[in-house]
C-alpha cells in the first residue's frame, strides 16, 4: 500500500491571518494527506523542529505580512542543515510576482498566490512527491 | 390591498414562474426569496421596530441628521515603514481630504516586541509603521494638530501603551488628554478568534482593557476607549450574522468585565464603538448594520439597564472586505469597493475607509490610495446615496432580512451565553471552529463554480505580473534597530528602571489602575518591548490551541 503524504502546514513569523492555511489544512486533509497544522507565530526553528518530529514529506508555508523573503529561505536552510533534503516545501500567501523567482532559487518549489483552487496544490504535491 | 388578496396574487405569480422556469431555470444557490411582499414584515411595528433615526433601537441609525448634517469620517488606514514614511503618507491624505487618521502598526509593534528583538526578523514596517518608543510617536504625528484631528488606532494587546504614548505626544505639543478624538481597537477577544496578535492570557488583558475604560472616563472622555471589531471575524470567513453575533457577544463579555470591576455601564458604554467589515452582498450588508444597531440598542437596555440614550448606540467604523479582494485584474477591486462603500453608506457608518485596488497584491501606492478615497467622496458628493437617512427603511426585502439578520444574531448570542460567554467560547475554540466552517464552504463554493467570483473562477483573462506596487524598503529594520540603540544610550536610563519597576509591581494587584503607570514609563522613553515585556513576565503569555 502506498504510504500517506504528511504534510505540515506551517504560519511562520508574527502574521496572524490563518484563514488561508486554515482552508488549505482542510482540503489538503479531505484530498487524503495527512496534515498537521502548526498554529500561529511559529519561528523557523519550531516548524523545523516540528517537521522533523513529525517526519513530513512536504512543508507548506503561509506568509500574508511582506516577510516571506525573509522566513522562507531561512526554513529551507533549517531544513538542510536537520538533513532533511528531500522535504517539498511551497508556500502560499500575499506574494507579489516579482518576488517569485528569488523564492524557488531559494529552494520553494511552488508559490500559490491568491485565488488558487486548493486542488492546484494538492494535484502539485501529489505529482511532486515521490 | 388586504393580505388575502395580497396572498393570492402572490401564489398566482409564483405558479406563473414555476411555469416559465420549466423553460428558463433559476440560477441556483440563490439564499433568499425570489420576491419580498408586505407579508414578509407583517409582524414588523413600524414605530417601534424600525422607528426613527437617532432614536431607541435604532435600526434607521444612531444620528437624527445622519449624513443630512455631515458625511461619515473618510478615514483612511495607513502605515508603513518608518514613523518618518508614515507621517508623510497621513499629511499627504489629510491634504487630500481625508478627515480622519487611521494607524496601521507593524506586527512586532502589535504584539510588543521592539524592532530589535529576534521576534521581529523580517517584519519590521511590512504591515503598518514601526513604533518602538515616544521618540517614534512624536515623529509620526509630527506637525499635525492634535487637537483638531481624531485618531484611530488599530492597537489590541498593547493599546494601553500606545494610547499612552499618543497622550503624551499631545501633552508635550501643548494638547491635553480631554481634548483628544479617537479610537485605540482594544479588543483582544477577537485577537483570540480571528486576529492572531495577542499578548496576555484572557484574564489580565480583560483588565487591561478595563483599566482603559475607567482611565478614559476621567481623563480622556472623548475617546473611543474599545472597537469592538467583526472585521476580522468576517475576513477569517465568517457570514453576515456570525459577524455581528460574535462581535456582540465580545461586547457583553466587555461590558460584563467592567461592571464586575465596579465601573457603572452609563460611565463607560457612550465610548464603546464598533468596526463592521462591508463585504461584497449590498443590501445584505444594508441588513447587516441595521440589525447589528437593534441586536446592541437591546442588549444595553435591556440586558444591562443602561439608562443613556447614548450607551445604547451602536457606533461604527466600516472598512471595504479585503478577503474580496481579487489579485486578479485588480482594476476590477475598484468597482466592488464602490459597491461596498455604497452599501456602508446606505447601512449608515459613522467612518469609512475604502480599500485600494491594489491590496491583494501589497500595501496600496498614494495613486491607489487617492482612487479610494475618491470612491468615497464620489459616493458621497454625487451618487445621492446620502441624501436620505436609511433610504432603504420599509423595502420588504431589506426589512425582512434585517429581521432575519437580527434573529440569527440572537441565536448565536443565546449559544454562546449557554457555553458560558465570549470568553469560554473562544477559549473552547467554539467560535473559531464556526468561523472556519464558513471559510471553508465559501472556498468549496468558489472551487466548484456554485460562487463566481470575477476574474477568478470566470471571466480570467491572461494577465501581465502588475508592475508599480509599494515595496517597503528592506533597511526599515536596520534603521529602527540603530534608533533603538541611540535612543538606549541617551535617555535617563535609571528613571526608566524605575518607571518599568514600579509598573511591575502595580501588575502584581489587580485593584491598581495600569494606566498612570504605563503613560509614567513611557515618558522616560521606555520602549514598548520593555513596557510588554514586564507585563509578560506578570500576566504571563497566551497558549493558543490550533483547532482544524
Amino acid at each position: 500500500m502506498e504510504k500517506t503524504i504528511r504534510v505540515l502546514v506551517a504560519k511562520p513569523g508574527l502574521d496572524g491571518h490563518d484563514r488561508g492555511a486554515k482552508v488549505v489544512a482542510r482540503a489538503l486533509r479531505d484530498a487524503g494527506f495527512e496534515v498537521i497544522y502548526t498554529g500561529l507565530r511559529q519561528t523557523p526553528e519550531q516548524i523545523t523542529q516540528a517537521a522533523l518530529q513529525e517526519d513530513v514529506q512536504v512543508v507548506a508555508l503561509s506568509v500574508l505580512s511582506g516577510a516571506h523573503n525573509t522566513l522562507f529561505p531561512r526554513i529551507v536552510e533549517l531544513l538542510k542543515n536537520e538533513g532533511m533534503n528531500d522535504v517539498l516545501v511551497i508556500g502560499g500567501g500575499v506574494i507579489p510576482d516579482a518576488d517569485i523567482p528569488g523564492l524557488k532559487a531559494a529552494g520553494i518549489a511552488e508559490v500559490f498566490t491568491p485565488g488558487t483552487p486548493t486542488s492546484n496544490i494538492s494535484d502539485f504535491i501529489k505529482a511532486s512527491v515521490k | 390591498m388586504s393580505n388575502e388578496t395580497l396572498k393570492t396574487k402572490l401564489a398566482e405569480y409564483n405558479a406563473k414562474v414555476e411555469k416559465s422556469l420549466a423553460k428558463f431555470p433559476e440560477r441556483k444557490n440563490l439564499a433568499h426569496n425570489r420576491i419580498y411582499t408586505q407579508l414578509d414584515v407583517e409582524a414588523l411595528d413600524t414605530v417601534n421596530d424600525i422607528g426613527f433615526p437617532g432614536e431607541y433601537p435604532f435600526t434607521r441609525g444612531v444620528q437624527p441628521t445622519m449624513y443630512r448634517g455631515r458625511f461619515w469620517t473618510m478615514r483612511m488606514y495607513a502605515g508603513f515603514s518608518t514613523a518618518e514614511e508614515s507621517n508623510k503618507r497621513y499629511r499627504y491624505l489629510l491634504e487630500s481630504g481625508g478627515t480622519g487618521l487611521s494607524c496601521a502598526f507593524d506586527l512586532p509593534t502589535q504584539i510588543g516586541y521592539d524592532s530589535d528583538d529576534q521576534m521581529a526578523e523580517g517584519e519590521v514596517g511590512k504591515v503598518g509603521v514601526a513604533i518602538d518608543s515616544l521618540a517614534d510617536m512624536e515623529i509620526l504625528f509630527d506637525s499635525i494638530d492634535l487637537s483638531k484631528v481624531s485618531t484611530s488606532m488599530t492597537i489590541n494587546a498593547p493599546a494601553s501603551v500606545l494610547l499612552a504614548m499618543y497622550i503624551a505626544v499631545a501633552e508635550k505639543n501643548g494638547v491635553s488628554a480631554d481634548k483628544l478624538r479617537g479610537t485605540i481597537q482594544n479588543d483582544i477577544l477577537k485577537e483570540y478568534a480571528a486576529r492572531g496578535t495577542y499578548i496576555f492570557p484572557p484574564k489580565p488583558s480583560m483588565r487591561l482593557i478595563t483599566n482603559i475604560f475607567e482611565y478614559c472616563s476621567t481623563n480622556v472622555p472623548q475617546w473611543n476607549t474599545i472597537s469592538i471589531s467583526g472585521y476580522h471575524i468576517r475576513e477569517a470567513g465568517s457570514t453576515a450574522s456570525q459577524e455581528i453575533a460574535f462581535t456582540i457577544a465580545d461586547g457583553i463579555a466587555y461590558v460584563d468585565a467592567a461592571i464586575k470591576a465596579g465601573l457603572n455601564v452609563d460611565d463607560f458604554a457612550g465610548r464603546l464603538s464598533f468596526f463592521w467589515n462591508a463585504h461584497n452582498n449590498v443590501l445584505e450588508e444594508v441588513a447587516k448594520f441595521r440589525a447589528s444597531r437593534r441586536v446592541w440598542a437591546k442588549v444595553m437596555k435591556e440586558r444591562f439597564g443602561a439608562q443613556k440614550p447614548k450607551s445604547w448606540m451602536l457606533r461604527v467604523h466600516t472598512q471595504t472586505a479585503g478577503s474580496m479582494l481579487t489579485a486578479q485584474q485588480p482594476e476590477n477591486n475598484i468597482v466592488r469597493v464602490a459597491l461596498q462603500t455604497a452599501a456602508a453608506v446606505m447601512g449608515g457608518t459613522q467612518s469609512l475607509h475604502t480599500n485600494s485596488k491594489d491590496e491583494a497584491l501589497a500595501l496600496p501606492t498614494e495613486d491607489s490610495v487617492r482612487v479610494a478615497l475618491r470612491t468615497q467622496q464620489i459616493v458621497a458628493y454625487e451618487s445621492g446615496l446620502a441624501d436620505v437617512v436609511d433610504p432603504l427603511g420599509g423595502s420588504y426585502y431589506v426589512e425582512a432580512l434585517t429581521n432575519q439578520i437580527e434573529q440569527e444574531a440572537w441565536d448565536y448570542i443565546k449559544k454562546i451565553d449557554d457555553i458560558g460567554g465570549a470568553v469560554v467560547a473562544i477559549e473552547q475554540g467554539y467560535i473559531q471552529k464556526e468561523i472556519q466552517d464558513s471559510a471553508y464552504k465559501w472556498q468549496m463554493e468558489v472551487e466548484k463554480g456554485d460562487r463566481i467570483i470575477v476574474g477568478v473562477n470566470k471571466f480570467q483573462i491572461e494577465e501581465k505580473p502588475v508592475e508599480g506596487l509599494l515595496r517597503v524598503d528592506a533597511s526599515v529594520g536596520e534603521l529602527q534597530k540603530k534608533k533603538l540603540a541611540d535612543l538606549r544610550a541617551k535617555r535617563d536610563n535609571a528613571a526608566v528602571t524605575k518607571a518599568l519597576g514600579d509598573l511591575r509591581k502595580a501588575c502584581q494587584d489587580d485593584n491598581v489602575n495600569l494606566m498612570p503607570f504605563i503613560l509614567d514609563a513611557v515618558k522616560t522613553y521606555a520602549t514598548l518591548g520593555e513596557i510588554c515585556g514586564v507585563m509578560r513576565e506578570v500576566f504571563g503569555e497566551y497558549q493558543p490551541h490550533a483547532t482544524l
